[in-house]
């Protein structure tokens, strides 16, 4: 059966093809749909984990166990989890181990755009690299094999353009690879305790395990030469062979699907059977600096840009302006001036709960150091109330950093509740020990926002939909030893100003804890009133307009006196969360209906 | 029709341009083409553009489409179909539905949001192959605001058919086949309803 797969889908079905047992994760764009995809097959197990560290030393718990196993997250989650990656490799398990890393050229939804391909060189493990959905559930597989052949972990390595593109895919059946129970857990402390005198004795094994993948390399079906006309010979990985093929149709072609190690004789090979030899990738010089280091003449990033994606469009006028394409090849532009358009950066949602407290902080014009979720939207005008943002969980010590450092102002941290489970915890503790006197604003909308809704620790409910323990914040930060503790609703806008004012005037760490469901969840669905602008009452102070809410609108109507348009409230957006009406100055703005209210 | 036809979806987070490539792509392999679809959406849940690629041909390498060599553009909202302009070919076809999302950044920022005159000035600059319908409206005529995207297909079918971008093995009941199955049943009779007022605005 053919059918049209996601890259992200087509790695879900591979896995479960392939018999994998146990599968762990931390949402994050473009790795999330792997996970959620997978909890919907039958006969394995998937879960969210609070942190892709977690995540890997649970997958890696599997396989030692003897069941395939799987964690995937995007390209920065390794860096949480390298520390696992590499005690890992030094070990190897009983059973397959498949990390899937997504990368994100072009950053569309990441704060940089690192190249894994890196890891698997730093880490002595192989790197399989993906070319379209097929390849994605084929080289899962593979990856499973390979990883039980070699007794190493491998990375998968996608990226957004993989993970986020359909393409037909010939579904298989579950395979039997997988033992069907767990083994009896492993008493071989030789190989799985690391501790000195054994890890000693097992670096040499996985350096010459890397040496004996890279002879298998030379073999293996997904690395291969499309030959063509001699003049040009490219080397190329991943979706960068598609556009390969698309702007260099008659070239010959090593396409490599295990990007790490290189097989050396095969590319050998291949250089000596062309006149000029490129590569063609996106990010890092991986392949080109492996083939350069071989002795081998190979140009690629003096043509191809180092940085962002590519398409058809950039590697054909990068290969022009080489010389590699004649000037005929370019494709003209249609060059219309448009003229200004309005920009259309994301924006918090109508209903947002994360909106009145960026609103106030942007009135207290307080420092604020920032974390990774929807709320880092807080950052776009005319909120403007995000001072740093690096990574998750980062917020709470960067701001604890510049207190001790002596910054002459208050510091607010603010970080979801999800991001507060995977990383925020420790650096919490932190500065309840290091006696820190910084504010922490927990923003708890009881979901995983910004992937699209995804369980954590906090809802009560698993991967699978199964009812759980919901972690309750408030008391877990006050056996963290924060004294100075309060839940406010998150719509609350005076009690939110009321409480930071207060927690501000503290010597010691305090934690806000700003609570209502995300405004897009089914139940706040139902809840939804739009609210209305009593146009007799506005004046156009544009009071309103500060808070950013897509649902509020200028109108056509002038105030006779100001001659500033008036607020109009867009009906079909307004979720009626009540922050315009609250702040309002002539209170020109409906609240919800009483019944409504206290539905 | 060409070696490949390239399709360019664009809109706003929300209009349901995911579902509507869902379907072209899925329109594309049952026709006997090898398709592909590219999401590019970034945050686009959050009010964000959102642009999707699809392509259909007889042999489809990149996912994405390169600028200058979109054939068909199907445009959501008004200012996303002068955003993505001069991604076309010239004379290429261009769909656009008559609706305005306007940003936040027209509220808070004070930016302007084009007018109608600028939108077919500029989009006749490119293409004279353009059709203007009002998704929006013909979709609460047949009862839902939010089955635009399907009005929006079946215009977009019945475009393809008019200047024979599509083959006589393009049926409409093959689209309502895929469209259908992508719905919940209760909203079946409603979907069919909407492809064919989407049809019937373009071939009369």
């Amino acid at each position: 059966m053919i059918k049209m797969l996601s890259g992200d889908e087509a790695v879900a079905r591979g896995a479960w093809e392939a018999g994998v047992a146990v599968a762990s994760a931390y949402p994050g764009t473009p790795s999330t749909e792997i996970l959620e995809e997978l909890a919907r097959f039958p006969n394995t197990y998937a879960e969210w984990a609070p942190n892709e560290k977690v995540a890997v030393d649970v997958a890696v718990g599997a396989a030692y166990a003897g069941r395939r196993s799987m964690a995937s997250m995007k390209h920065v989650g390794l860096n949480v989890a390298a520390d696992s990656l590499m005690y890992a490799s030094m070990t190897g398990m009983e059973a397959g181990l498949v990390i899937v890393s997504a990368d994100d050229p072009a950053m569309h939804s990441s704060q940089n755009e690192q190249d894994n391909r890196t890891f698997a060189k730093f880490a002595r493990i192989p790197c399989l690299e993906p070319s379209d959905s097929q390849d994605a559930k084929d080289m899962t597989i593979a990856a499973f094999e390979l990883s039980e052949r070699f007794d190493t972990p491998v990375l998968l390595r996608l990226t957004t353009r993989i993970c986020h593109s359909a393409s037909a895919v010939e579904l298989g059946e579950r395979s039997n690879f997988s033992p069907a129970e767990a083994k009896a857990f492993p008493r071989n402390p030789a190989k799985y305790v690391m501790v000195p005198g054994n890890a000693v004795k097992r670096h040499p094994v996985i350096e010459q395990r890397i040496l004996d993948v890279a002879e298998f390399a030379e073999n293996f079906p997904y690395n291969c030469i499309e030959t063509g006309e001699h003049s040009l010979g490219i080397i190329t990985c991943g979706v960068a062979y598609q556009y390969a093929k698309e702007v260099f149709p008659t070239a010959s072609i090593l396409r490599l699907g295990l990007t790490w190690p290189l097989p050396q004789q095969l590319i050998r090979r291949f250089a000596n059977s062309v006149d000029r030899l490129i590569v063609i990738e996106e990010l890092d010089p991986f392949i080109e600096e492996g083939v350069r280091l071989m002795g081998i003449a190979v140009e690629g990033k003096s043509i191809f840009p180092l940085v962002g994606e590519f398409d058809p469009r950039v590697v054909r006028e990068s290969a022009i302006k080489a010389g590699l394409l004649p000037d005929t090849a370019h494709v003209p532009l249609p060059d219309v001036e448009v003229g200004p358009l309005p920009a259309r950066p994301p924006v918090l949602c109508p209903g947002c709960p994360h909106r009145p407290l960026f609103y106030i902080l942007n009135k207290l014009k307080v420092p604020v150091n920032g974390d990774i979720g929807c709320y880092t939207l807080g950052l776009i005008p005319p909120l403007s109330a995000i001072h740093s943002c690096g990574c998750m969980g980062a917020g709470i010590a960067v701001a604890h950093g510049a207190v001790k450092a002596g910054s002459p102002e208050k510091h607010v941290a603010v970080i979801g509740d999800s991001t507060f489970f995977h990383t925020g915890i420790p650096a919490l503790i932190n500065s309840v020990y290091n006696r820190s006197s910084m504010i922490t604003v927990i923003m708890d909308n009881r979901v995983t926002g910004m992937t699209g809704h995804q369980e954590n620790p906090g809802t009560g409910r698993t991967l699978q939909g199964e009812a759980t323990t919901a972690i309750e914040l408030e008391p877990l930060v006050r056996a963290l030893g924060i004294k100075h503790v309060k839940t406010v609703p998150a719509f609350a806008v005076s009690e939110i100003e009321t409480t930071l004012k207060e927690y501000l005037k503290l010597d010691e760490p305090s934690v806000i804890i700003t609570l209502e469901p995300c405004a897009l969840l089914p139940e706040a669905r139902k809840r939804w009133v739009p609210l209305e602008v009593i146009s007799d009452k506005c004046n156009g102070c544009t009071l309103c307009f500060r808070i950013g809410c897509p649902a509020i609108l200028k109108s056509d109507e002038l105030d006779a006196k100001t001659q500033r348009p008036k607020a109009l409230i867009d009906s079909a957006l307004c979720t009626g969360c009540e922050v315009c009406a609250q702040i309002c100055p002539r209170d020109a703005i409906t609240f919800r209906p009483v019944e409504m209210s206290e539905a | 029709m060409r070696e490949t036809t390239n399709f360019l979806l664009a809109g706003v987070g929300g209009q349901g341009t995911i579902l509507a490539s869902d379907v072209l792509v899925n329109v594309g392999l049952a026709a006997g083409y090898q398709a592909k679809q590219a999401e590019v959406h970034g945050m686009s849940q959050r009010g964000g553009s959102v642009t999707s690629f699809v392509r259909w041909g007889k042999h489809v390498y990149s996912p994405l489409v390169g600028g200058g060599e979109v054939d068909v553009m199907l445009a959501f909202e008004k200012a996303e179909a002068l955003r993505n302009l001069n991604q076309l070919r010239p004379g290429a076809l261009a769909l656009i539905n008559l609706t305005a999302i306007k940003p936040v950044t027209v509220t808070s920022s004070g930016q302007l949001y084009p007018d109608d005159s600028t939108l077919h000035e500029k989009i006749a600059l490119v293409t004279k192959n353009v059709v203007y319908v009002d998704g929006e409206a013909m979709a609460t005529e047949v009862g839902n605001i939010r089955a635009a995207n399907v009005v929006l297909l079946g215009a977009l079918a019945a475009m393809m058919e008019r200047v024979g971008l599509s083959g006589s093995e393009l049926t409409t009941e093959m689209w309502l086949a895929i469209i259908t199955a992508r719905v919940p049943t209760r909203y079946v009779e409603l979907n069919r309803q909407a492809f064919e007022a989407g049809r019937k605005a373009v071939s009369g």
